[in-house]
């Protein structure tokens, strides 16, 4: 049920994102989900991408600091009221999101919340239970 | 033979059976008592009763065998009377589940109270002065500048008064001008490689390369070498005081030299495994690389019989340490010396690898702030100053040695009485005064270490604004230390900051850059940008 995201620390520099994706596409790698969270020294650069275990790799490689992170991805429908239903079933049993970001998929007309949390098995139980899809792993890689 | 640790499992259960200790060398055995609920709850000591005592050594002993305990090796301590027994406290060493042994080479020298050093330093002090004021005049001149006159030296105190001699003065004296002694009464010269124009040259007399080999031998011994051992000498022979100084200390020992020096890796590797060497003794640095290429030639580690590695010449970090016993199966000890003052043999690391002894009954360690050029107490770190106390050819009073160190006053776990210095963290040459503090980069770096950082890289910038002095600290982040949350990063940097103000006691701005983004040149690393214009 889990999805594996990789982290990647950047310095605010010009050339650091290109590089990144310079490096995964040389290998092969497409970025399914992007998100960037950032202070004026440095960004955390959050991926999801098809082959997690390479892109770990060819980027540590290329001598970025990098690591794998599980989070959940939920597909939302896209209408009012979608995502804090979501985050209301969340909130009710005391289980704090880290950050989370969204992105939309060709294929249908929904969206995807990718999030994090410190309790990653009973965020899922507590969605299952509400019957909120979520997006296995290899689903969201094939996005 | 044992292999079983102590420690971990707590205070072993020993009842009154009969132990024997043996001195490592194999001559002294005796008979002893471990006595009930005699051992302290302490898991590395324990107390043990001596009966039987028909000759003593203040060696290695090894104590066992026992259901439960295995058997144990460690070091003899001074004793304690008590009701007609010897009481001796016991320290049993265990690293990695290897026991090791260390034993005194000159048990009178090596444990003697501080008072009786006081005494013999005072003693040899004043001898010194007394001789350098008569043959030296490069030293009768700069004492008799300081209005100083060997009779005004009284005490271990007065030795401040006296001058400095610094790098400087040897060269100008070039070359045999801080000789003590006539040219026909030196047997051996050595000489440093001088970069930069003349070379610093030193004299041995034959009553010095005596002490010399002595002192070595008494490194090889506390690191647990023996005449049993096999020494692989990979220090370059010449010139230089490594080679040669390790040579005869060896032989002084009893053990097998084999004068190897330095280079020819597949060679040193052959020989390795065919004399069956249990001591190697080179730089680190050689030593990594040797490490390196014998896993990369598919040495089977059991198939050599190295115990111990003897490392110096340069500095080096525990880290290093770490990496050396664990790619060699050895215990790595720092040695330390350099020719001005006499040569490897100036301070050794025990196997408490807590420090290194300075043999003071040779020498006389200070440390002093590089700037007021004022000694500092036990426990500060500062610039490490040495007076000789028995060379003959080439004394030297109060030489500056531009490195970087800390002197511990605590008696060892070994028992051992000589101070122990901080293995070298720097040379005074990369200390940097910000706002009116010395700072020194190995700090910011064993800060770094306590974060959990293997190999710490970072770059102090240190700018002038508003006449301000600001200094930013810029640190690559490495894995270990990263957090995908950008929370998570900035409470590292707030935990760094507040770890340096209280380490150097000044703030500091960190800033967490990128993996090998930082500069560095031929693989060693650029610490410091000082953009202040003064
Ligand atoms: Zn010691």
């Amino acid at each position: 049920m889990r999805v594996q995201q990789i982290s990647i620390f950047l310095e605010n520099k010009k050339g650091r994102l290109a590089k990144v994706t310079e490096v995964l596409g040389e290998n092969q790698i497409n970025i399914r989900a992007l998100s960037i969270a950032d202070t004026t020294d440095f960004g955390i650069l959050r991926l999801i991408v098809n082959k997690p275990q390479l892109a770990y790799q060819v980027l540590k490689e290329a001598g970025f600091t990098v690591s794998t992170t599980d989070v959940i991805a939920v597909e939302v429908t896209d209408q009012p009221g979608g995502l804090s239903n979501i985050l209301r079933h969340l909130d009710k049993v005391g289980i704090n999101i880290e950050y989370l970001y969204a992105f939309v998929t060709q294929t249908t007309s929904a969206a995807l919340i990718v999030f994090r949390v410190e309790q990653v098995d009973e965020a899922i139980k507590v969605l299952q239970g509400n019957s909120i899809r979520i997006v296995p792993g290899d689903e969201v890689y094939q996005i | 033979m044992l292999k079983r640790s102590v420690g971990a499992a707590g205070c072993p259960a020993v009842t009154g059976e009969r132990y024997r200790i043996m001195s490592c060398t194999g001559k002294v055995a005796l008979a002893i008592r471990v006595v009930p609920r005699k051992i302290l709850s302490v898991p590395w000591w324990m107390e043990i009763f001596l009966f039987t005592v028909t000759s003593f050594s203040r060696t290695c002993f090894e104590l066992g065998p026992s259901g439960q305990l295995g058997w144990y090796r460690g070091i003899v301590s001074p004793s304690l009377h008590r009701d007609g027994d010897f009481l001796f406290k016991v320290s049993v060493h265990t690293i990695m589940g290897v026991e090791y042994m260390t034993s005194y080479w000159d048990a009178h020298h090596e444990t003697m109270s501080r008072d009786q050093l006081a005494e013999i330093q005072t003693k040899r002090l004043k001898t010194l002065v007394e001789r350098v004021y008569t043959s030296v005049p490069f030293y009768r001149q700069a004492f008799q500048e300081k209005g100083i006159t060997p009779g005004d030296i009284k005490s271990l105190e007065d030795l401040k008064s006296l001058p400095f001699t610094t790098k400087k003065d040897l060269r100008d004296t070039y070359p045999f001008g801080l000789f003590a002694v006539p040219r026909s009464e030196i047997v051996r010269m050595h000489a440093s490689s001088g970069t930069t124009g003349k070379p610093i040259v030193v004299g041995y007399t034959k009553k010095d390369l005596d002490t010399w080999s002595d002192l070595v031998a008494r490194c090889f011994s506390m690191a647990g070498g023996t005449k049993e051992d096999v020494v692989q000498n990979a220090y370059g022979y010449g010139l230089f005081t490594g080679g040669l100084g390790i040579h005869y200390g060896a032989e002084r020992l009893g053990a097998t030299i084999v004068p190897i020096s330095g280079g020819n890796t597949a060679r040193q590797i052959m020989l390795m495994q065919d004399f069956q060497t249990s001591i190697l003794t080179c730089t680190p640095s050689y030593a990594l690389y040797l490490a390196d290429e014998i896993h990369a030639a598919g040495v089977d580690l059991g198939t050599l019989h190295l115990k111990v590695g003897i490392f110096g010449a340069e500095p080096w970090s525990n880290n290093m340490r770490r990496q050396l016993e664990e790619k060699l199966g050895i215990r790595a000890h720092d040695i330390y010396g350099l020719s001005e003052v006499l040569g490897p043999g100036v301070a050794m690391e025990c196997p408490c690898q807590n420090g290194l002894h300075v043999f003071e009954d040779h020498f006389i360690p200070e440390i002093i702030d590089p700037v007021t050029e004022q000694p500092l107490p036990y426990g500060e770190k500062g610039e490490l100053v040495f007076t000789t106390l028995t060379k003959e050819g080439f004394p030297v009073i109060r030489y500056r040695t531009k490195d970087i160190s800390t002197l511990y006053p605590e008696v060892c776990e070994c028992g051992r009485t000589h101070l122990r210095m901080e293995r070298i963290t720097g040379r005074t040459d990369d200390m940097l005064i910000i706002r009116g503090v010395n700072v020194f980069p190995s700090q910011i770096e064993s800060v770094l270490l306590e974060f959990g950082e293997t190999e710490p890289h970072y770059l102090l910038v240190v700018d002038r604004k508003a006449s301000l002095d600001d200094l930013e600290i810029q640190v690559e982040l490495s894995a270990n230390m990263f957090s995908d949350k950008i929370a998570g990063l900035e409470v590292l940097e707030r935990r760094l900051r507040e770890r340096i103000l209280s380490v150097l006691g000044i703030s500091a701005k960190i800033k967490l850059v990128e993996p090998k983004s930082l500069p560095r040149s031929e693989g060693k690393a650029k610490r410091v940008i000082d953009r202040r214009e003064l």
